[in-house]
């Protein structure tokens, strides 16, 4: 999950990076207040979870606090790439001497984190590391190992850094590192990280996302930020759709109907496990099918989760049929999982023989599976059948 | 031959009394000629048994009863205890850890690869199925009961190397229709961290002579197929790769890219159409579906080999 940038700040300022005098205003009178209290010029920036804020006009330079009031107006109004700012942050304007980059991200093939960083802050890193790659120094760090200066003041002197910057930049990083290993962060990024006239450091800016499985970890954390329970801050949120779904899934413990996507074809996907719910989905669409949802059944889902699925998707606006397909399980059972939809359809006054497109769930309980769907008449197919093919007899069955 | 486990790998259980750690033991104790489970290890629950399997509170308690170096552990263990868990089994001495468990934090598990990689332990996982040898052992929840497992999964030339459980069974189980069996497969797991990557797998197959080919399953996301298709350029391999890529309709869906560091540290993520130039480009043939999996392999093999 992505935190804002006033939540990001507050992240490292607990971590002990010196951040600056910000406040947060929701209206522009409160914008008016803080840059009172500040007395000076300020900057006002959008707080929205995308990037491009500069070029959207999200940040502005207001000289005096009529200023900032007329500026936060217009940001708090301004949608950038789709999104709505949560607040403003003002900021004193800082006399900056130097502006460095600092970043700790993780290294999946290596297994470990990475800490980045550059005497070109203030501008995209990426960029830096393209054009001017004697600028970015760089080295993986130990999760085991206690965070120890010395890894810091490597990736500090790759750029060539000596003297006394050297010594006092050393534990802005170590700390940033600290910060990310202990509140299970993805990413951690001060960009710039400032260097006053008096030799003193401040995080301008901040970006923090952190790992969506540790977030019970960091409750009291995310409370003291604001960040609500129910918050996903996904790219964008959940349809209704959707959240009926995970409701669906969270009102039982038994198996897993999860990560219901919202599509809108007439073919409904009751399918699973993961890996064999992306074939599958890419199958349908190989064969010109247009779903009208993704899933991921999984685990050993009850009668009652499974009917609960079908039901939902069954009754999507537009959906003709199901198809429940799975890759061949080993401890699913597709007795129950026959039951399940069945179940669903029937509840719903349908009949399970024409809703059903096809039932194509190989593996444990498969012959107990076969006699439930014969009963009532089930088109199915056993392993025989590929799950491409599967997926193209699902597509004709709504021709 | 194979690799990782054989006939003769002694095996724990950790978290042996929850409930799909009772179904896996016997699933395993079942299967082949039978997996060499000699203990399970649950904190509080010394005494116990579990399909005969006697159940201790530590791993040196099992260690202790065993008389000797156990080899492995398959960790079940919920994901708040799974660190310490992995933690106490390489300690103990224990060399090959099958993490089971699902949702650990990222932190977590490069904390266990570390310690493995320290101790000379190997990791396969977290997030997966474990590794089953056909008609020999298996050590996890792949493939099911015996009878369900030996229906898909047969011995045979294959190496199979999947990042989704269930996927790992359908691939193996169209390669058994086929008439190609599998020397071992391995469901490597699905997170972003995993203590083993394809390629990481790739010498113990190729010093493997039963091994004659690879069949890999992937998905969009992270960069070991990247890693593959280098390892395989770099190392000459004698092994004929064939892929089955899924979720190729992520390419049309909308990414969200928040904070540029990562592209520098990995490079510009591929998408799935990059994925499969950058395998085509070493060589691996990717199957449009899973069924031309076998006729792929079968001529990249070599005249004779499970003809």
């Amino acid at each position: 999950m992505r935190l804002f940038e006033y939540e990001a700040r507050e992240v490292v300022r607990r971590g002990g990076i010196p951040v600056t005098d910000f406040g947060v205003a929701n209206t522009p009178t409160e914008a008016r207040a803080i840059a009172e209290r500040i007395g000076g010029p300020v900057v006002i920036k959008s707080q929205v979870l995308t990037g491009g804020r500069m070029k959207a006009g999200g940040v502005r330079f207001p000289d005096d606090p009529e200023a900032a009031e007329r500026e936060a107006a217009e940001v708090l109004a301004l949608e950038i790439n789709g999104h709505r700012p949560r607040g403003v942050l003002v900021d004193p304007r800082a006399e900056v001497a130097r502006e460095f980059y600092a970043g700790v991200v993780w290294d999946g093939l290596r297994k470990q984190p990475v800490l980045l960083f550059s005497d070109m802050g203030g501008i995209d890193i990426e960029e830096v590391a393209a054009e001017h790659p004697d600028h970015v120094g760089r080295r993986h760090l130990s999760t085991l190992l206690p965070l120890s200066d010395f890894a810091a003041r490597d990736v500090i002197a790759q750029v060539g850094i000596t003297g006394p910057a050297l010594g006092k930049l050393a534990p802005m990083l170590t700390r940033l590192a600290q910060v990310f290993l202990e509140r299970d962060l993805l990413l951690a990024e001060i960009n710039p990280l400032g260097q006053l006239a008096d030799g003193s450091f401040v995080a301008l800016d901040a970006h923090v996302a952190m790992e969506d499985e540790a977030r019970p970890r960091h409750a009291a954390l995310l409370r003291e930020l604001g960040v609500g329970d129910e918050e996903t801050r996904e790219a964008r949120e959940p349809t209704a759709f959707e959240l009926a779904g995970e409701e669906v899934d969270s009102s039982d413990h038994r198996g897993v109907a999860g990560n219901v996507t919202e599509f809108d074809g007439d073919l409904g996907l009751v399918i699973g496990a993961g890996g064999g719910s992306l074939t599958l989905f890419d199958a349908v669409r190989n064969h010109g099918g247009r779903p009208a949802n993704y899933c991921e059944i999984g685990g050993n889902p009850s009668v009652r989760k499974a009917a609960g699925l079908t039901k939902l998707v069954l009754q999507k606006p537009g959906v003709n049929k199901i198809a429940v397909m799975m890759s061949i399980v080993s401890n699913t059972r597709v007795d129950i999982v026959a039951r399940g939809v069945i179940k669903g359809c029937l509840e719903l006054g349908h009949d399970p023989a024409e809703k059903i497109a096809i039932f194509r769930i190989p593996g444990a309980w498969e012959e107990e599976g076969v006699k439930i769907l014969e009963h009532y008449g089930v088109p199915y197919a056993d392993r025989s059948v590929s799950m491409h093919e599967a997926a193209r007899r699902a597509v004709e069955a709504l021709q | 031959m194979s690799i990782l486990i054989d006939a003769t790998t002694t095996f724990i259980v950790q978290g042996i009394t929850g409930r799909e750690a009772v179904n896996l033991t016997r699933e395993c104790l079942d299967y082949g000629e039978g997996a060499r489970v000699v203990a399970g290890v649950t904190p509080g629950r010394r005494g116990r048994e579990v399909h005969g399997v006697p159940v201790f509170d530590t791993v040196a308690q099992a260690v202790e009863h065993h008389g000797g170096p156990i080899d492995g552990s398959v960790v079940t263990v919920p994901p708040a205890f799974t660190r310490d868990a992995v933690f106490e089994a390489i300690e103990a001495g224990i060399r090959l850890l099958v993490i089971v468990t699902e949702r650990i934090p990222r932190r977590d598990v490069a904390q266990m690869v570390e310690l493995a990689r320290l101790r000379g332990a190997r990791i396969i996982g977290p997030n997966c199925l474990g590794i089953i040898v056909p008609g020999v052992v298996k050590m996890g929840g792949i493939g099911g009961p015996a009878r369900d497992a030996e229906k898909a999964y047969s011995p045979g030339p294959i190496g199979v190397i999947s990042r989704s459980g269930g996927m790992t069974t359908e691939m193996s189980s169209t390669l058994t229709a086929a008439g190609l069996g599998q020397s071992t497969a391995v469901s490597i797991g699905g997170d972003p961290i995993i203590g083993t990557s394809y390629a990481e797998l790739m010498p113990l197959f190729e010093a493997d002579e039963q091994t004659q080919g690879i069949v890999i399953y992937t998905e969009p996301g992270g960069r070991m197929e990247a890693e593959l298709a280098r390892w395989v350029r770099e190392h000459e391999s004698r092994l004929p790769v064939v892929a089955f890529m899924a979720g190729r309709f992520m390419d049309e869906m909308p990414g969200m890219s928040f904070g540029h560091a990562g592209t520098i540290v990995e490079g510009e993520e591929d998408t799935a159409t990059q994925k499969i130039a950058r395998l085509g480009e070493a060589g691996i043939a990717v199957a449009e579906e899973i069924s031309q999996i076998p006729a792929l392999m079968r001529e990249r093999l070599g005249a004779g080999v499970g003809a």
